[in-house]
């Protein structure tokens, strides 16, 4: 079992395996909800919210649930069950709670089953700590919950930052041929390649 | 419905890729060459079939409101089923396309196609709905898939076709590439289509 080391994990998670923009996670919210920046830090926040807890709870479920019955081949079933009831079990939660939060939030927490970046984290999670041979269970959970927070937070950053972009872009005058998602693309592709230069430094 | 009209209607005029712009992570993260593409593309399309056979089958037992989670489970169960075929028989496409085999679960085309299709069509029309739309998520990442490999590494399906003076932009198998070709090659087709 090798160290891990828990500051790289989290840093490189927002810079250099930047889920959007590196490892291509969670393109449709990126795109689709990113006209406005107001509307990307909400989706940020949520998906922020959801993919920490989903990250943790997946990781218990995996190991007290599916590794002692034995159905770990499962875990995909498994995972995405967990994930479209928390999404509604939290919906539910805000709902009562906070009222003010869920009108911030409320459109984008159906949205988030769907995004590939929430089921991403958890089965890369897993799939690394069996590459890494953890065997302490709190080692994995703290390891789900660490690289979930990290690349939640690098969502976000993209996100934001690309909202940005678009809004600014708005206002100039592109070709009618490239207006829409042609220019969205090769805005985010220049973003990659700015994200490029944060490998080498972790 | 004729079975011929639903098969172009998923190639070509609600192609998922260039027209719904749907699917997108799967589109940008394994295209980095022309065999990557189509392996992903196929993988897709065999759940998809499979899934919109099933749903369809069972569209009148599935209460409204659970609708949504029912399907899931169905799609996740044949996502587990095509994954461990291909970890049996071809682990090195399965390799490759790592992560991406299990994402298929969360790929939009799939729920759409269950959502807007599947629920309201009998088992055959379904099932060539699932084969139009599956060919022509194929056909984009294929194309996709030939562009960034040429420009990336001078070779197509693996074989080298450029000359070795020409020189491999390195970038267009990178993630940046990525996003660069499917902008120009939608571009491309507004322009064909004589848009603007």
């Amino acid at each position: 079992m090798e160290e891990i080391n828990f500051i790289t994990l989290f840093f490189g998670a927002i810079s250099v395996n930047n889920f959007v923009l590196s490892k291509f996670l969670g393109i449709c919210p990126f795109l689709g909800v990113s006209k406005k920046v107001e509307t990307a830090v909400g989706m940020g926040i949520a998906v922020t919210f959801v993919m920490t807890i989903a990250s943790a709870a997946t990781c218990l479920v995996y190991n007290y649930i599916l590794i002692p019955l034995d159905i770990s081949y499962l875990y995909n079933i498994a995972f995405i069950l967990i994930i479209a009831s928390l999404v509604q079990f939290i919906e539910m939660f805000i709902k009562k709670s906070s009222p003010t939060l869920y009108q911030a939030l409320g459109v984008y927490l159906p949205l988030i089953t769907t995004n590939c970046a929430v089921l991403g984290v958890a089965v890369a999670s897993m799939q690394d700590l069996e590459a890494l041979e953890v065997v302490s269970v709190g080692t994995k959970f703290i390891y789900s919950l660490v690289y979930g927070v990290g690349a939640a937070l690098g969502f976000t950053l993209a996100i934001v930052l690309f909202a940005g972009i678009r809004e600014r872009l708005e206002r100039n005058n592109i070709l009618p041929s490239v207006k829409g998602f042609p220019i969205a693309l090769i805005t985010a592709g220049l973003m990659s390649i700015s994200f490029l230069g944060f490998s080498g430094l972790l | 419905m004729n079975p011929l009209k639903i098969l172009k209607n998923g190639i070509i005029d609600d192609n998922p890729t260039f027209v719904q712009v749907i699917g997108m992570c799967p589109t940008l993260a394994v295209t980095t060459s022309a065999v990557n593409g189509i392996g992903m593309g196929l993988s897709t399309m065999a759940v998809l079939v499979c899934s919109n056979m099933a749903i369809s089958l069972i569209r009148k037992f599935i209460p409204d409101q659970i609708r949504i989670p029912a399907y899931i489970v169905v799609i996740a169960s044949f996502v587990t089923i095509v994954q461990m075929l291909l970890k049996a028989f071809l682990p090195d496409l399965n390799a490759s396309l790592g992560l991406f085999i299990p994402l298929i679960v969360v790929n939009c085309i799939i729920l759409a196609r269950a959502e807007a299709f599947a629920s309201k069509n009998g088992v055959i029309a379904s099932m060539f709905d699932g084969i139009g739309m599956g060919l022509g998520f194929t056909v984009a990442l294929g194309v996709i898939g030939v562009v960034r490999e040429l420009l990336g590494s001078g070779a197509v399906f693996g074989i080298s076709v450029l000359p070795e003076a020409f020189p491999q932009t390195i970038i267009m198998i990178l993630a940046p590439g990525a996003f660069f070709t499917l902008a120009f090659l939608m571009i491309l087709i507004k322009k064909i289509k004589g848009e603007n």
